[in-house]
């Protein structure tokens, strides 16, 4: 009889003390995993009619438990009190005449992304289009007509061309493409902009043909704030070090955020509110270490999301006035991606 | 020598009977190629499932920036350039490519462990890196040990054969990292651990099952076959009369010999040729620009080439190996030229399609092919050194293409950018046929000598 080598009998150890080991973590995520869910307390719900007959604030709900994901509803007067539960789950959400702008991941033995256009009165899928990458921004314009949208599109190993966002503004009612921003006329500090490692990002709609939106150039290292018009598909630059730009109800100020020091070469952003007419800025340095395109509460008060220290994958939105001196406080506890509805 | 009959290439077991049938075809793949194929397939499974859920991991789990993400991004693109010089050098030098090729598996094992420990920033780029480093050094001296361990004669096979394990783990371990996350949102650890434990698997088959190949050792041994050439004593039981003994090292490294004339015309038309290769994610954003179905799969229409570079890997190297090695490598770009030419023209499915088999036939004729080519034409003390200086000067010229053409695109359009680089292409395929031809003969040849 043959003897089977040791360096066989040792191999074959490995990979059993491997696959026992994975095994073993596996099942023990798992019913971690079904633990957390069981014992999350449940988090106060209430009707969603009520709460949508008034003004209101619709958003991505991230408490833990089963409803953990799902786009949900609060009156502005009762912001951290009982939430209502639509049966959307969405990445970013934005809600604007009668239409909600979703962009989610489908998770599958392939995952992919996609913008579905919802109609508010029903809840029911209008519309839908695939997104090529991880949801970043959407906003509709004020009658909900049309609607922007970013993502980050993700180069793999395989495919070299490394990152950059997409950003495109679309049609609700039929989901017809207005154009990707990246292809538009665009002009920086009256110089035409033909950086070819361009991205632009975070659309903010004025009307239904103006629109702010953030442009870069990753080798310049620089971003600026533009604006322009959709039928004309050009872009024009305002000024630099701005991003994620939100235009404020009566459309005299846009706040966005900018990058106010860099930690361990990363950016580090704070608020800041421009007047635009007068081209004067107000930096809220109390808002230091947001990532979010800002929403205008009303005219003098701001909502962001920030991630909840110490708890992965739970956000908190937090309200700011837009002086100087500032300071944030806690709105929607387990809340991301706000859309305020008057 | 640890060797065992059945590593050692055909034409180091002495004469065997030739014309007549040929012999069976799995036979002629040695079984150092198909257990580094293995180890490939294994270490790629847990490569790729982490790079799949690295980007949703860092922006939606850990809230980062998605410049963050670029970042690290940048780190894994540039940082295996360099490293793959290095890797061979140190292989030809010591000639234990196996050992070298072990601190590389082992380091890509080990950055597993730091991902799973840590979740900074800083934490998540040192693991990229370290793993890129990690895929930078092994790949050569892995190639190396490919080479000694093939008949040369059908080398090409043997290198599609390697290319085709490869690419299998290269399709598995995504589908893997998202079913996992299916399964269990937010089970990036799971994801961890998972692709830990196939990452520690392949190295034990390296450590355990593949041999301590030494290129330089056996080609000695090979030139000098009988015990008097050998230095040995006459007989095996004689213990005087000996000078050398068994200390049979072959001509040392010599970075000279690593730009003899026969290595400058492959390092050419690897550079000329890929200066011209502009990136996949190009030909996906074009396909994406004219499809909606390209849109919705765009993060997996790399998955659809691997399948493609999958099944062509083994034919195409055995066409290689009767067509002459040099000869497909450069005709291999005629299918960049068609991906181009599709994804320029053409819309809808059906050219998605074309577009990914096209590009899976030029990674199928030029991946393996030009390591099959360096390995064979290169002299075997500086085999290694110069299989990691092709792959080196093949990844900075297309690091240069796709910038390059980042600004031709934005400049003139992506239409008459894709195709402008199609045509260009197809003119360079044609100069370097004349380049390479000089090989394509020389090395029959020596194919023959060797047989």
């Amino acid at each position: 009889m043959n003897r089977i080598p040791r360096r066989v009998v040792v191999l074959v150890a490995v990979v059993v003390v491997v696959v026992l080991g994975v095994g073993a973590y596996a099942v023990q995520a798992v019913r971690r995993h079904q633990q957390a869910l069981a014992a999350a307390p449940t988090v106060a719900s209430t009707a969603l009619a009520g709460v949508l007959a008034g003004p209101h604030i619709v958003f991505r709900s991230t408490l833990p438990g089963p409803q953990y994901g799902l786009v949900a509803a609060v009156p502005i007067a009762d912001p951290a009190g009982a939430r209502a539960f639509t049966p959307l789950a969405c990445d970013r959400v934005d809600v604007a005449g009668s239409f909600a702008s979703c962009l989610r991941t489908v998770p599958g033995v392939a995952t992919t992304f996609e913008t579905d256009i919802y109609d508010v009165s029903t809840w029911q899928r209008t519309q839908t289009w695939p997104l090529p990458g991880i949801p970043s921004r959407t906003r509709l314009s004020d009658d909900g007509t049309l609607v922007g949208t970013t993502a980050f599109v993700t180069g793999d190993s395989y495919a070299t061309i490394g990152f950059s966002t997409r950003t495109e503004i679309h049609t609700t009612a039929d989901g017809s493409s207005r154009g990707n921003l990246e292809n538009w006329r665009l002009t920086v500090d009256g110089q035409p902009f033909t950086a070819s490692d361009r991205n632009l990002w975070g659309v903010t709609f004025v009307d239904d043909d103006t629109i702010f939106a953030t442009a870069a150039s990753h080798a310049a290292g620089k971003t600026w704030l533009m604006t322009g018009s959709i039928s004309g598909q050009s872009l024009t630059s305002v000024a630099d070090n701005a991003e994620c730009p939100s235009v404020s109800p009566d459309r005299s100020k846009v706040a966005y955020k900018k990058v106010v020091e860099t930690v361990n070469g990363q950016p580090v952003w704070a608020v800041a509110v421009r007047d635009i007419a007068a081209g004067t800025e107000t930096l809220i340095p109390a808002t230091k270490g947001l990532d979010d395109q800002v929403e205008w509460l009303d005219g003098s008060t701001l909502l962001y999301g920030l991630p909840r220290a110490g708890q992965a994958g739970t956000t908190d939105v937090y309200s700011v006035g837009i002086t100087a001196d500032a300071q944030p406080v806690l709105f929607i506890p387990g809340a991301w991606s706000p859309s305020v509805v008057r | 020598m640890a060797l065992e009959t059945h590593d050692l290439p055909a034409a180091a077991r002495g004469a065997r009977p030739t014309g007549g049938t040929r012999p069976r075809t799995a036979a002629k793949v040695s079984s150092v190629v198909v257990t580094l194929g293995v180890v490939s397939l294994l270490t790629d499974v847990s490569s790729e499932a982490v790079s799949a859920v690295l980007p949703l991991y860092i922006t939606a789990a850990l809230g980062m920036t998605t410049l963050a993400f670029g970042f690290v991004n940048g780190l894994m693109q540039g940082a295996t350039a360099i490293v793959r010089v290095l890797g061979g050098w140190a292989a030809d030098r010591g000639d234990h490519p196996k050992w070298v090729a072990t601190v590389g598996y082992g380091l890509s094992m080990v950055t597993r462990v730091i991902l799973f420990l840590v979740s900074g920033f800083a934490g998540i780029a040192t693991a990229v890196t370290l793993d890129r480093v990690g895929k930078g050094i092994r790949t050569a001296p892995r190639d190396a040990m490919i080479t000694a361990s093939s008949d040369p004669r059908t080398i090409g096979r043997s290198f599609g054969v390697h290319r085709t394990l490869d690419t299998i783990g290269a399709a598995v371990g995504p589908l893997l990292a998202f079913v996992v996350l299916w399964w269990l949102p937010q089970g990036y650890s799971t994801v961890f651990v998972v692709s830990f434990g196939f990452a520690v698997v392949g190295f034990a088959v390296l450590v355990l099952l593949v041999p301590d190949v030494r290129p330089r050792n056996l080609g000695w041994l090979l030139k000098h076959r009988t015990r008097v050439e050998r230095g040995l004593p006459k007989c095996k039981g004689c213990t005087c009369d000996l000078p050398g003994g068994l200390e049979a090292a072959g001509r040392p490294f010599r970075w000279s010999m690593v730009a003899a004339p026969e290595l400058r015309r492959v390092m050419i038309a690897a550079a000329v040729l890929s200066l011209l290769t502009v990136g996949d994610g190009f030909v996906y954003l074009s396909l994406q620009a004219r499809d909606g179905f390209a849109t919705q799969w765009f993060p997996l229409l790399y998955v659809g080439t691997n399948v493609a570079y999958m099944a062509l890997a083994t034919p195409v190297g055995r066409l290689a190996d009767r067509v002459g090695r040099g000869r497909v490598f450069v005709v291999g770009h005629l299918g960049l030229v068609g991906a181009y030419a599709v994804a320029g023209l053409l819309g809808g499915t059906a050219s998605t399609f074309v577009s990914l088999a096209l590009l899976g036939v030029f990674y199928a004729a030029t991946d393996g092919v030009l390591a099959a080519l360096t390995g064979r034409v290169a002299a075997p003390n500086v085999r290694a050194t110069a299989i990691g200086t092709a792959q080196t000067v093949q990844a900075v010229a297309q690091m240069v293409a796709s910038a390059g053409f980042g600004a031709l695109w934005f400049a003139v359009g992506r239409r008459p950018a894709i195709l402008a680089v199609a045509a260009v292409l197809a003119v360079a395929v044609g100069v370097c046929w004349l380049i390479v031809r000089p090989l394509d003969a020389s090395s029959r040849v020596q194919d023959r000598v060797a047989a």
